[in-house]
């Protein structure tokens, strides 16, 4: 087994995460109003995203259903019941002045992710990060203080984000690197995708993190004084805001400091953090089981519900497709990064019979379009189907591989049969004997050389007949046919 | 006492826009005599056609007006409302009215959310807020068809006894207007006991309807918490909040309390069961039934009188079948400590929202801090912020397991204090107040001694049971109230018991003599 990652050989670093999740609700978590995305301020908006007085929370039970599926594709123990607190403090964005969470008795707790981290010498290395809590919350709502967004001068709030259904997800201080905290979260993103719990679209906020990082001689019981990063709202600052407060916290320790309780802002541009509050005058948030709401209990029957219709996970359909498709381990995780590939995958694998030729042209030429359109497999307009059909098409000889290729682009961007493509196109292949015997009878004239090598007993020269003859039928002879021709003629 | 002019009639006639001729006239002088109409007697009179809803409505506004001195009213709606009485007109005509309570005049409590209309909790820092949308109870009384006719006074936010801690001057209680009325509904309570309206509604989170109920001589009653929906109740102690009626009897109780009660999914903790048919478990026989006095309720700290009238009155109810059983609330004494701890921790969350940021007062500052303190600090009356603070320092890291979680406890012991003493007894009677209303100014310097008013009430609150008190004579020439507590939703055994202790005695038939109103 190779080694962690260590990004300080003298320290070891411990990270725990914090993970906010938008759930994918049609409707806020206490309020009717929608969730919206794009909305002109304060339009998706209800009496009670606004705080209104006299105005009562109602919980939507999607979220809860949500909520247990996360947890569930988490491997935690879900609560049959849980408490809705109050936690308060006061902030314009902040309608009620408080936030509605869970404090003392969260929705899940104990569940672990195992995640596939690069190790010291390169190689993956799996981790099994626990997860301390999932629990469900209310986003607030944002402070725009910028007077060209806003339109004027000022601070102005918009509350459509206020009641947003947010999952917490805590992770355990498990990780041990930079690298392994962007995996985890690159893994908890796709699970959750994966799920339907969230879209977790980064730019749109529905995925934001905070990281505790703390330092701690290697051996040393006791955990060292941690910081908290907030607000890392893409993987690649994760990492950066990581190795910056690792170097601070090393620095302050290596000169015989010591590091403060504070929260941390990190700044792109001067690639530092810096503390945005000390947590010595810590905010007292004067939880208290929230007398609006009952406790949410959850029946057995209902998670065993959600449990049954959880999609296969992502180990499950990577061991499945190990085992049923015969496909190599690497191939299996590539084809599982997300459910929407590994179901057009399967999908098309099983109209064409031969899982692994499916798997070759996915990874080879279907996942190379994707890369190059920086798209989803789901956003295309390949289907499944299309691609069987297309394999078929090679398979049966009638268009070489060589011409079928480049029509995989085609295929996305245009829902074409691939039968009428290749006819449309002239790509046939040609079976023609009587064109592909003269075509080898001037190939064989053309190189008498490679012609008394293979005669002579050296058959590398085959190779070489057959890519001329290739070129003069553009790529479209039968590679099976033409091999059969050459054959018989230089044995004749 | 007649009170009512031909000239008054004929205006007001006028305003309602009818044509009356002189034999009408001195029918509905004579008819609109009866200041104090229950609105049983109201809903006679329109069935009989010999009144108009549009009348009844312009009577009330009238002498809504006429008794501005008694400050039971902050804000009058005449316009809705006359609209809503020609309409309740039209149906009672097309012989379709809505409900018993179609046509008749209500008022509400101004913490009651109604849309289109202020509601400012007789606090500054709600000064000019009108409300953008329908609260459940105001959709249900609108849905029966009642006219709102104003909304009453309060103490800011509820928190008070006694109705003077509003931002618009203190309610006066009719029977002297030198007394409060009590609180924190003072306003609904005097607004029923001078006869300006036959019903009103009220909130009750320690006693706010009951105890004011019982220093005006109606009838106030604490349905079961989540009996009637809180959605547009703008909260002072969410979970001892409830909305509830005041009227002259018991009989109208049950028929306020018909339209209001009922689940609401837009309130969490409101209760699925069904709402029984209150008034027709009004039977008037109440043999059989076993009163429960708890011991603790009658040992001391009562005005000697207010007790006699008490004992009085469950000696009628004996007379009337009941039997009594003497019970132990062991807890009781714990009750107002845990009632402030519990109510204050939660107003002080509840009232956060008041920031100054979407709506209300806002006060002017150079930064978001000074803006909150300024806002917070002039919008807020002093009774308010003692309680934000006190709540504020309850909830506080330190002292939550002291206090509020202890506090949690003791309520969990109140409630099984309840459970056990309604093992023997199927009612509870005590005095509903320590003494007969007290005079304005008190004791707003002592608030330790204005929270020992509410020392018989609170408990039913923190135990979420219904409680009701029905006017049981008078001490010193003041009303005094008899308070019946019951089981978790059996709100229909209490105004059964009410209506038959009513049918027997006539205390709620005096009335007070509003020589004040005259005088004004």
């Amino acid at each position: 087994m190779s080694a962690r990652l260590q990004p300080r050989g003298d320290y070891e670093v411990v990270i725990g995460l914090e993970v906010h999740v938008h759930m994918r609700t049609a409707s806020k978590l206490f309020s009717p109003a929608p969730v919206r995305y794009g909305e002109l301020p304060n339009h998706a908006t209800h009496p009670l995203d606004l705080g209104m007085p006299g105005v009562l929370p109602v919980l939507n039970r999607r979220a809860v259903e949500l909520g247990v599926r996360a947890a569930l594709a988490t491997h935690c123990k879900v609560h049959s019941r849980s408490i809705f607190a109050r936690k308060n403090y006061f902030y314009p964005d902040l309608p009620k002045g408080y936030q509605i969470s869970q404090y003392e008795e969260p929705l899940a707790t104990e569940g672990w992710l195992e995640i596939e981290a690069p190790s010291a010498d390169g190689t993956p290395h799996t981790v099994r990060v626990g997860l301390t809590r999932i629990h469900i919350e209310e986003d607030a709502g944002k402070s725009i203080h910028d007077a060209a967004i806003a339109g004027s001068a000022g601070s102005h709030v918009d509350l459509n984000r206020a009641g947003v259904p947010l999952l917490e997800i805590v992770s355990e201080p498990d990780l041990r690197s930079p690298e392994e905290a962007a995996a985890y979260l690159r893994k908890l993103r796709a699970l959750l995708r994966w799920a339907d719990v969230s879209d977790a679209d980064m730019e749109k906020g529905q995925f934001r993190c905070d990281a505790n990082v703390s330092l701690r001689r290697h051996g040393a019981a006791q955990l060292g004084t941690r910081t908290e990063l907030k607000n890392l709202n893409s993987f690649r600052f994760v990492e950066e805001a990581l190795y910056a407060e690792i170097a601070r916290q090393a620095a302050l320790l290596d000169g015989g400091g010591r590091v403060v309780q504070a929260t941390m802002h990190y700044d792109p541009v001067r690639r530092a953090t810096r503390v945005m509050r000390l947590k010595e005058n810590a905010d007292d948030y004067r939880y208290f089981p929230d007398p609006d709401l009952v406790p949410l209990v959850i029946a057995e029957s209902e998670i065993d519900a959600v449990r049954r219709a959880l999609p296969e996970l992502p180990e499950d359909r990577r061991a499945r497709f190990e085992s049923e498709h015969a496909l190599s381990g690497y191939d299996a995780r590539l084809l599982t990064e997300s459910r929407a590939l590994a179901d057009f995958y399967e999908a098309a694998a099983i109209r064409s019979g031969q899982p692994k030729v499916v798997a070759n042209w996915m990874l080879r030429d279907v996942l190379a379009q994707l890369k190059e359109r920086d798209c989803e497999i789901d956003a295309t307009q390949l289907t499944p189907d299309a691609l069987a059909k297309l394999i078929a098409l090679v398979e049966d000889g009638r268009v070489t591989a060589a011409s079928a290729r480049p029509l995989v682009a085609v295929l996305i961007e245009r829902g074409v049969d691939p039968e009428t493509l290749v006819r449309e196109r002239g790509l046939e292949a040609v079976s023609d004997t009587g064109l592909l015997e003269a075509a080898a009878d001037e190939v064989i004239a053309a190189h008498p050389e490679v012609v008394a090598q293979i005669r002579g007993g050296d058959a590398r020269g085959l190779n070489f007949l057959m890519g001329q003859l290739m070129k003069r039928t553009e790529g479209k002879a039968n590679p099976k046919a033409v091999r059969e021709i050459l054959a018989r003629k230089l044995a004749g | 006492m007649s009170r009512m002019q031909p000239a008054e009639v004929e205006r007001i006639a006028d305003l309602a826009r009818l044509e009356l001729d002189a034999g009408e006239v001195q029918r509905m002088t004579a008819e609109l005599d009866d200041r104090f109409a229950t609105a049983a007697q109201m809903r006679a009179d329109l069935d009989a056609r010999r009144v108009a809803s549009a009348t009844l409505v312009e009577t009330a506004l009238a002498r809504a007006e006429a008794a501005a001195g008694l400050g039971a009213f902050v804000h009058l709606q005449p316009e809705r409302a006359r609209t809503d009485a020609r309409e309740a007109d039209v149906r009672r005509a097309r012989g379709d009215p809505r409900s018993r309570l179609d046509g008749i005049p209500v008022a509400i409590k101004d913490l009651m959310v109604q849309e289109g209309e202020p509601c400012t909790c007789a606090s500054r820092i709600l000064e000019g807020f009108v409300a953008p949308y329908q609260g459940t109870v105001v959709a249900k009384l609108r849905a029966a068809g009642a006219v709102i006719v104003g909304r009453t006074n309060m103490d800011e936010f509820a928190m008070g006894s006694s109705t003077e801690h509003s931002v618009y001057g203190a309610a006066r209680n009719p029977w002297d207007p030198t007394r409060t009325p009590g609180g924190s509904s003072g306003g609904s309570a005097a607004a029923v006991a001078a006869g300006i309206v036959p019903i009103a509604f009220g909130s009750d989170t320690g006693g706010s309807i009951r105890q004011p109920a019982s220093h005006c001589g109606v009838v106030g009653m604490k349905p079961t918490y989540g009996r009637v929906s809180r959605y547009g109740l703008v909260a002072f102690a969410s979970s001892l909040d409830q909305i509830g009626p005041f009227a002259h009897t018991a009989s109208d109780c049950a028929l306020a309390l018909a339209a209001i009660a009922g689940h609401d999914p837009a309130d969490s903790t409101s209760l699925s069961e069904p709402v029984p048919d209150f008034a027709a478990a009004q039977s008037g026989d109440v043999s059989g039934l076993v009163v429960g006095l708890p011991r603790e309720y009658f040992a001391e700290g009562a005005d000697p009188e207010v007790l006699a009238r008490v004992r009085e009155a469950v000696a009628e109810l004996e007379r009337a079948g009941a039997k009594t059983r003497e019970v132990s609330l062991p807890h009781a004494p714990y009750a107002i400590a845990t009632y402030y701890l519990i109510a204050t921790a939660e107003a002080s969350s509840n009232l956060a929202r008041y920031d100054g940021v979407r709506f209300g007062r806002r006060a002017e500052a150079d930064s978001l801090g000074e803006m909150y303190r300024r806002t917070r600090s002039e919008g807020f009356g002093a009774e308010v912020k003692r309680r934000i603070l006190l709540g504020t320092y309850v909830l506080s890291a330190g002292y939550y397991d002291a206090y509020y979680r202890k506090a949690m406890q003791v309520r969990t012991l109140l409630r099984r204090d309840f459970e056990q003493a309604f093992g023997a007894c199927d009612l509870i009677a005590t005095p509903t107040a320590p003494e007969v209303a007290f005079r304005i100014g008190e004791k707003t310097a002592d608030p330790l001694k204005m929270y020992l008013s509410d020392i018989y009430t609170v408990s039913a609150n923190l135990a979420g049971i219904p409680g009701l008190s029905v006017p049981c004579g008078f001490a010193n020439g003041l009303p005094v109230g008899l308070q019946l507590l019951g089981r978790a939703l059996d709100e229909a055994t209490l105004l059964r018991v009410a209506d038959a202790y009513q049918r027997r005695t006539a205390w709620h038939e005096q009335h007070p003599a509003l020589d004040w109103e005259r005088a004004k």
